[in-house]
């Protein structure tokens, strides 16, 4: 059973989500449009429009520690499809932003050192669910991958 | 003539340079004029989309602040990410009249205050409404008769709304297009799915599943190669491709073309010109068995 509780913490999350994406979340009604339509449900762990139920109910970690407010990557189908027209790709964006702002990457910017021993790449794949990139393989990258990748999951 | 301030962006000298190459060919035969900014800076590429970030904004707006000082009111970009970050930018900056003067007082070393006078447009819009593809079809030499085509348009060009080029869930700018240059088009169920984006650097298997799935559907659905307009779904969908069919060998390849490529092939400017060497899964086997090369 899970025991909703709005401490004050809680509040002070909801209403920095509110504020950084100009949404109030109660307005979802939660009919799924947002999860059918998204392209990349397969790689995440809760649904868009769980995002959204877990905000309404007050479950912070659970978004916050979730990989689906990463994988996103903003291709506004959500967004154009919603029935009550909320921009959900918004949602995920100040979910991202509450963990970039107190420095919490997603994309270790150490993964374009050269000088990483297997360990500690092995430490950041295992913390962060993501993939290394070695010196050699970051000149395959072209500029526009490598800007938008960091400017979306580093601090 | 029709005169335009242009903005190539940081992949359009790098890795997308025969898209560079091939649009400015295409616009020198139908009169468009294309002056590049000087002094041009990294648009940001990904649109802000916290309404309390306006730094993020800095980038874009200091863009337009050079297109002001051209002289010009309207700026045409090709690469669609830069299109769409500028874009939203411009019309964010501009719902508020504080977040302008925050940005002009931010700016303060700019010896021009940015006034809000820019048009952001996609090279595209400007063929649709300032050309009209049935004028386009009166400088075809080499109609692409035979070919193919798959419209691919992503995120970018068509979403959020008042951002996009076309009907976001019903597209056809680009498809039009091809049908005036005469090749024949498949407009494919997966047209507007995201490509992965960005996640080749984080998490590339999410865009080998995205671009597999979007180049299943280019075959299934009957077309030969794809169309594009953005470097980065370029990349995910030509470079990713060869990966791709690496590890499934029985895959068959699926080109992938820049609209301006095949516009210019249609114009009848020389094959050298356009780049189709910088490919990773080669067009030429393609061109060539459809006698266009």
């Amino acid at each position: 059973m899970i025991n909703l509780v709005f401490d004050e913490t809680t509040k002070k999350f909801l209403a920095k989500i509110e504020y950084i994406s100009g949404i109030n979340v109660y307005r979802c009604f939660q009919c799924g449009r947002c999860s059918a339509d998204c392209p990349s449900i397969n790689m995440m762990d809760i649904l868009p429009n769980q995002v959204l139920r877990f905000l309404q109910f007050g479950q912070v970690e659970r978004v916050l520690s979730s990989k689906t407010i990463w994988i996103c990557a903003s291709c506004f189908t959500c967004t154009t499809r919603c029935p009550k027209g909320i921009d959900v790709a918004k949602i995920l964006e100040a979910a991202r932003q509450v963990n970039l702002r107190q420095n919490k990457d997603w994309l270790n910017i150490n993964i374009f050192h050269d000088n990483l021993t297997e360990e500690e790449k092995e430490k950041i794949q295992k913390e962060k669910d993501i993939n290394i990139i070695d010196g050699k393989r970051r000149a395959e990258f072209p500029t526009i991958a490598l800007v938008s990748a960091t400017r979306k999951l580093t601090a | 003539m029709l005169d335009f301030a242009y903005y190539p962006g940081c992949t359009l000298k790098t890795t997308a340079k025969h898209f560079e190459l091939s649009a400015l060919e295409v616009c020198k035969i139908l009169n468009i004029g294309m002056s590049e900014l000087p002094r041009w800076n990294c648009c940001g590429t990904v649109f802000s989309l916290s309404e309390d970030d306006l730094m993020h904004n800095l980038a874009p707006i200091r863009n337009l602040i050079r297109v002001e000082e051209m002289g010009k009111s309207e700026m045409v970009a090709l690469c669609s990410m830069c299109y769409n970050t500028i874009k939203r930018a411009n019309a964010f900056i501009l719902a508020d009249e504080s977040r302008l003067k925050t940005i002009n007082d931010f700016m303060y070393k700019e010896s021009h205050k940015y006034e809000g006078s820019v048009k952001v447009l996609h090279l595209l819009e400007v063929l649709r409404d300032r050309i009209g593809f049935e004028r386009i079809k009166k400088y075809v030499k080499k109609p692409l008769t035979g070919l193919k085509v798959a419209p691919y348009y992503g995120c970018a060009l068509l979403r959020p709304e008042g951002a996009g080029i076309d009907e976001a869930d019903n597209p056809h700018i680009m498809g039009d297009l091809l049908r005036a240059l005469g090749a024949e088009v498949i407009e494919f169920t997966a047209d507007r799915e995201c490509c992965g984006s960005y996640h080749v650097v984080s998490k590339p298997e999410l865009v080998y599943m995205r671009a597999s799935n979007i180049l299943d559907r280019v075959i299934e659905e009957g077309a030969e190669a794809l169309v594009l307009s953005c470097p980065l779904c370029d990349f995910n969908l030509d470079d990713k491709q060869k990966d791709i069919i690496e590890k499934d060998t029985s895959r068959k390849p699926v080109p992938i073309f820049y609209f301006t490529q095949l516009m210019a092939l249609a114009f009848g400017i020389e094959k050298e010109k356009l780049g189709f060497e910088n490919h990773a899964i080669s067009p030429t086997p393609l061109l060539k068995e459809k006698n266009l090369i």
